[in-house]
């Protein structure tokens, strides 16, 4: 009986913080739940996505590990042959405007709009300038004929980091969207749940990448 | 960024079998990271880390046994 009530009361506290129940406020205007409840609830649905994005990956990531042992010589040579300044750079610029996106959700909580749209341009053109490095690497390899049909590691190279491009402009996208609101004067610090999602997408996106990078480019 | 450097750096050496692991590690350390602090993971509720843990949780089932019966096929 105890360990039942225990559980139960567990899982409760799980799923209803204390201070996620604030009463419901009934609104004229705006049929919406209590801000607060509405950041969070809102924030805890792009967390979910993020793990649905995860096991997305997770999928390549398996497939790295079993051809990876099945073919130790072709992932050896096939990484070997993979430019690794230009991964280095990539990284770096990625990681580095993870942080940049990270100082604009800190931003606007003081309300300090110009800082925010700084910060936001500066991820936007971290994100090019990773997408162009990117764009250089695969016309490099499609020049001396490395394509996904080469082998399974490059089948396998070209899907992932094709995978992640797609998801770095979808975030480069919503990084735009968000500074275009920001430069109408949408966010403040009462307002700026949507800045937090984006950002935290951002980051996902800058995650995948740490693992891509030692992954494909590092460990032959 | 120090982290970055220290990964390249470290896949200069040849550990041997630890390669892997070690390269994984400092993956690891770094993404750690940039959810604690960039992602603010370290302020969140309890049910935004269940939701963080379980998923990695079932990526480590979905690769462990996909590889352990692989790798078990293999040696035979």
């Amino acid at each position: 009986m105890g360990l039942v009530s225990m559980t139960s009361k567990f899982f409760k506290s799980l799923a209803y913080p204390s201070e996620m129940l604030p009463p419901i406020v009934a609104d004229d205007e705006h049929h919406h739940l209590d801000p607060q409840l509405e950041h969070s609830a809102a924030k805890f649905g792009m967390w979910l996505f993020l793990a649905t994005e995860l096991l997305l990956f997770g999928g390549l990531f398996t497939a790295y590990a079993i051809f990876r042992a099945k073919y130790p010589e072709m992932f050896h040579h096939g990484s070997g042959s993979l430019d690794l300044v230009l991964g280095s750079i990539n990284t770096v610029v990625l990681i580095f405007s993870s942080l940049t996106v990270a100082v604009a959700v800190s931003a606007i909580q003081e309300n300090k709009i110009k800082l925010v749209k700084l910060m936001l341009w500066i991820t936007i053109i971290c994100g090019l300038i990773f997408g162009i490095n990117k764009y250089f690497e695969y016309s490099y390899k499609l020049h001396h004929d490395i394509t996904p049909g080469t082998d399974i590691f490059y089948s396998l190279y070209y899907a992932a980091t094709g995978i992640h491009m797609l998801h770095v402009f979808i975030g480069i996208g919503v990084l735009s969207f968000i500074l275009h609101r920001t430069c109408k004067g949408y966010y403040s610090k009462d307002n700026f749940t949507t800045i937090e999602i984006g950002a935290l997408y951002w980051h996902l996106v800058d995650v995948i990448w740490i693992y891509l990078f030692p992954l494909l480019y590092l460990i032959g | 960024m120090v982290l970055t450097i220290l990964t390249v750096g470290a896949a200069q050496f040849d550990f041997g079998g630890l390669n892997v692991p070690i390269a994984l590690i400092i993956a690891s350390i770094k993404a750690g990271v940039v959810a604690l602090y960039f992602m603010h993971l370290k302020h969140e509720d309890n049910m935004t880390w269940v939701f963080v843990i379980f998923p990695l949780f079932l990526l480590a089932l979905f690769i462990g046994f996909s590889a352990g019966d692989v790798f078990t096929r293999l040696l035979n």
